[in-house]
């Protein structure tokens, strides 16, 4: 299985690239060549979320797809949504502050996930909200103060949106 | 100063300590991916192990053949028992007096388990050999049921124990049997049962499920051959216990051993055992002189580590004609799989499953236990549990519902006039507990009266006339539950774990300029202790949380203690660290009194400063006194402020709460609705209760899996059917219900601060609320009882025999 092929990617903004296995997850790449260890493994079945990302601005569950696959593609995982400063971005910090998360471990991909929801859909119900981050399976919170936060963090993005326009 | 001529309320407000919602210091990190779970962890030249796993439930291994694994490139090396049993590594000592195979020894018991460790130099080779290496089984009779078992024709599985007639536990009668385990007055019991005005006898299943973290579980071993130390980084809810235990096993000396819990994507019981990749990481560390890390896949965890509960539990209850409770008697077949792993304290081979007496006043009863080997996993941890609590707290539950039935009884009011009333506190049970504090008529007054009990009663008559009328099909099912809990294990004198004393502890340092670091025993896997402990030593010592660090899980740092389960952290570290934290208070008074130049006695305590007895203007702040007890020589007093405590319980603590479920149920489909979930909860004194609620939640929505369709299953073969989440039920948000929480407090008398803890009550109290409202829709038409977990087919299907489709 030596047989290795290149790839690039583009990963929170930055340009990446290196050698992987024909076979080799998205996930496990960014996570053991890349080091980029937001993205979390809970099944490598596609069933829990664990591993989300956003590729070419849709969420994705990188534990189901090649790294070949993703090559040049644009991948924005939970590192990335920090603020320019470093400073929390918005869902991060709603989680915070309606502790959306316990163990932390669902929460880098509840939150790419988020992002994404709130791109697709920004001003969600709470129905709406169940219903798109049911992909993500949390074991501790209950999901109430996820909901909750992310529910807080469209009206936040909202409000920072009219007050640029 | 200006903050000195601030108010004590002011001041108090600043501390952010115990009642106050603070925020989690460990979202930052968390929210942003800068967790550090043991995969994360990556090290130079690292290795990775992986296991070959039995196909079969029962089976003997005839032969391992690795030379084609070997042969692969990228496969170091394919460890068997053979090569562990020169170490005696080949089997290894389990929680419960057990022992288990590391690998396996000739023989296969479940279907999963460990046969062959591959290591190798990363996952995709490791998965390569894994497949390569050939094994020979041949198939044995395989019993998955614990009733079979114990037949005297069932197969032989512990061949290893073959006429052995005494378990860890006393006698074994029976070749698959584990122990009996007795408690109560059998014969007053019996003598109650039998001349009872009303008896009901009932056999209530609660069935096998798994804790299921999102993380699984994992470890990464490095021994250093130059300096002889081994690190163990891992998924560990009890490190100083692994430490221990590797020494005591391997032969490393303790000192030469250093255990690391990282960051833990949730335990719920799951990561309190020891499992054989723990041992084979370390052992291929050894061997192969390199970092060796295991990480479990999900079937690997749903198959193999910590299964719980799967108790059959056969209840009869008495009670006079006007509903008054008068005996208690119950007979369990606990199925433990193919060794005896739980996770119990020595003396409780069944946990506490002597707390199913529950919040009644029950004059006399009776339990026993028996323990029985099955072709299954090993396990039976406390998932999200204090020992066997959740069993009890179903068993009593629906044995309440069951007898409500028999007496055509309301449920409510059955309960009611059974409680244990407030003046009777402390209480002492049937079955020998001492329970600490509780006001069950109060707490249960107030859940009916926040749900408009009356009023749902009457809107559940008036669905059932509907119904006979053909006017709608969905039922209204009204589930009740007031449990009672027993947790903080436990105090010494009788509880350990395999001679570990169950005490816990809490080192506090105060650094000269008054901010502060505490080490504890325990192990945060989520729980948010780096912000809940800091909230009790700001209270106890007037240090702002925010100024204070809080570490866990580095055995070569923190102070000895057994750990983070059974609701185990606040009860005994969190009294720890409050008896530490007022050490140092105790010596800030003395070094106060002295800046001050008065007497000890004439000093006393405000928030976050001593102030001389009736002149609020002379006082010196935590703040001068932590610099002056470094900077100042004091006689008599010796320089620096830290303290360590180490805090055996003198009992458990009980909390209790009241749970009440809301659901419509389509008869026609099986599908059911959760209109209101209300949870009651009085842990005491509440720490934090944004982190309370968030407890609550969490531990219901693991309660609403369990009771509405979790299970780990297996066929006759001994095939396990639910090894992925495609089968195992998880809920998402879509399905979860919404939680209305809500509170009483009585503190513990006994503890320091009046906590009693709170992870696990909402797992003990939601699933008997779950599967009593399922029961309660279908009772006007004559249900009794019906085994979890209600699933739509299951519901569908009683229904069906209770011939509502026709
Ligand atoms: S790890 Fe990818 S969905 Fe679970
Ligand atoms: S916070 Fe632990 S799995 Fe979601």
């Amino acid at each position: 299985m030596s047989n290795k092929m290149h790839v690039k990617l583009t990963v929170n903004g930055e340009e990446v690239e290196g050698l992987a296995e024909p076979r080799t997850l998205l996930i496990h790449f960014l996570r053991e060549n890349l080091k980029i260890t937001g993205p979390h493994i809970g099944c490598e079945t596609s069933h829990c979320g664990a591993c989300t990302v956003d590729l070419n601005g849709k969420s994705v569950k990188s534990c189901t797809v090649f790294v070949a696959q993703a090559n040049g593609s644009d991948i924005t995982t939970v590192e990335g949504l920090v603020n320019a400063d470093g400073s929390l971005g918005v869902i991060q910090e709603m989680f915070r502050e309606h502790h959306g998360l316990q163990c932390g471990f669902c929460t880098p991909g509840m939150i790419t996930r988020a992002h994404r929801l709130l791109q697709e859909n920004p001003n969600p119900t709470e129905e709406e909200v169940r219903f798109g981050m049911a992909g993500n399976l949390c074991r501790c919170t209950g999901y109430q103060n996820i909901v909750k936060a992310i529910l807080a963090s469209a009206a936040q993005l909202n409000a920072v949106k009219e007050a640029a326009e | 100063m200006k903050d000195e001529v601030q108010s004590p309320e002011d001041r108090s407000a600043k501390l952010k300590g115990m009642g106050c919602s603070r925020k989690r210091v460990e979202d930052v990190r968390f929210t942003q991916g800068r967790g550090n779970y043991v995969d994360d962890i990556k090290l130079d030249g690292m290795l990775v192990g992986d296991f070959v796993r039995s196909p079969y439930a029962h089976a003997r291994v005839a032969s391992i053949n690795a030379e084609a694994a070997l042969a692969i490139p990228g496969v170091l090396a394919v460890i068997t028992a053979k090569d562990l049993e020169p170490l005696g590594l080949h089997w290894m000592p389990t929680l419960a007096g057990d022992k288990q195979m590391v690998l396996a020894d000739g023989k296969v018991l479940f279907q999963g388990q460990e046969v062959a460790f591959v290591v190798a130099k990363d996952r995709y080779a490791a998965a390569d050999g894994v497949a390569a290496v050939e094994v020979d089984y041949e198939e044995l009779p395989v019993v998955t049921d614990p009733f079979k078992a114990m037949e005297p024709d069932a197969p032989v599985l512990r061949e290893d124990l073959a006429g052995k007639t005494e378990g860890a536990h006393g006698p074994r009668r029976h070749h698959n049997h584990i122990f009996t385990w007795e408690v109560g007055d059998k014969d007053a019991t019996e003598k109650v049962l039998a001349e009872a005005d009303v008896v009901a006898d009932e056999m209530v299943y609660y069935h096998r499920t798994h804790p299921m973290p999102l993380e699984t579980c994992g470890a990464v071993a490095s021994m250093d051959k130059v300096t002889g130390k081994l690190t163990l980084w891992g998924t560990f809810q009890a490190p100083h216990a692994v430490r221990t235990v590797a020494s005591l096993i391997s032969g490393i000396a303790e000192h030469n051993i250093r255990v690391i819990s990282p960051d833990i994507g949730g335990g719920f019981g799951n990561k309190v055992g020891v499992y054989p990749g723990y041992i084979c990481a370390i052992v291929a560390s050894i061997v192969t002189g390199k970092p060796v890390k295991w990480v479990e896949s999900r079937m690997d965890n749903l198959m193999s580590t910590a299964f719980a509960r799967d108790y059959w539990m056969h209840g009869k209850i008495s009670a006079t004609k006007e509903g008054k409770i008068t005996g208690l008697w119950c007979h369990t077949t606990a199925d433990h799989g193919g060794f005896d792993a739980c996770a119990d304290p020595t003396k409780f081979p069944a946990g506490f499953m002597n707390i199913c007496t529950g919040s009644y006043d029950i004059p006399v009863a009776f339990l026993s236990v028996d323990g029985v080997y099955t072709n299954k996993a090993p396990g039976g941890v406390a998932y999200r549990c204090s020992f066997r609590v959740t069993e009890a707290a179903y068993f009593i539950e629906r044995m309440i519902e069951v007898l409500a039935i028999k007496l055509g009884m309301d449920a409510a009011e059955l309960r009611r006039i059974n409680f244990i009333r407030k003046d009777q506190f402390p209480y002492q049970s049937a079955l020998g507990w001492e329970y600490d504090s509780g006001d069950y008529h109060t707490a249960w007054d107030k859940a009916l009266k926040a749900v408009d009990y009356d009023g749902l009663r009457a809107e559940q008559a008036q669905r059932i006339e509907d119904f006979k009328a053909g006017k709608t099909r969905k039922l209204l099912g009204i589930g009740l539950t007031h449990f009672t809990e027993i947790v903080g294990a436990g105090p010494v004198k009788n509880c350990d774990i395999l001679g570990l004393g169950m005490f816990d502890s809490c080192e506090i340092r105060i650094h000269p300029t008054g901010s502060a670091i505490a080490r504890l025993g325990t192990i945060s896997q989520g729980q948010g202790h780096a912000t809940t402990f800091a909230q009790i030593i700001a209270s106890e010592i007037g240090i702002p949380a925010d100024d204070i660090t809080l570490e866990e899980g580095d055995t070569d740092t923190a102070p000895y203690g057994l750990g983070t389960y059974g609701s185990r952290s606040t009860p005994v570290a969190g009294a720890a660290t409050a008896m530490a934290a007022r050490k140092i208070r105790a010596k800030a008074q003395m070094i106060a009194a002295y800046l001050l130049e008065v007497h000890d006695d004439d000093v006393e305590f405000e928030v976050d400063r001593f102030v001389v007895k009736g002149a609020p203007e002379r006082f010196k702040t935590m703040k001068e006194i932590a610099f002056a007890s470094y900077n100042q020589a004091i006689p008599g007093v010796e320089p620096g402020l830290e303290a360590v405590s180490y805090y055996d319980p003198p009992n458990m603590t009980y909390p209790f709460g009241a749970y009440i479920c809301v659901m419509e149920i389509d008869v026609d489909t099986g599908e059911h609705k959760v209109r209101t979930f209300y949870a009651l909860d009085d842990c005491g004194t509440r720490i934090n209760p944004m982190i309370i609620e968030g407890q609550v939640h969490g531990g219901a929505t693991e309660g609403y899996a369990i009771a509405m369709g979790q299970e780990i299953a297996y066929d006759d073969m001994g095939n396990h059917k639910t090894a992925t989440l495609m089968d195992f039920f998880v809920p998402t948000a879509w399905e979860t219900p919404h939680y209305t929480t809500d509170h009483t407090v009585t503190p513990s008398p006994h503890h320091p601060i009046g906590a009693k803890g709170v992870g696990e009550s909402p797992n003990v109290g939601s699933v008997p609320a779950f599967s009593n409202a399922v029961h309660d829709a279908f009772r006007a038409f004559g249900l009794v009882q019906s085994h979890m977990p209600h699933d739509q087919w299951r519901i569908w299907r009683i229904a069906e025999n209770l011939g509502l489709h026709s």
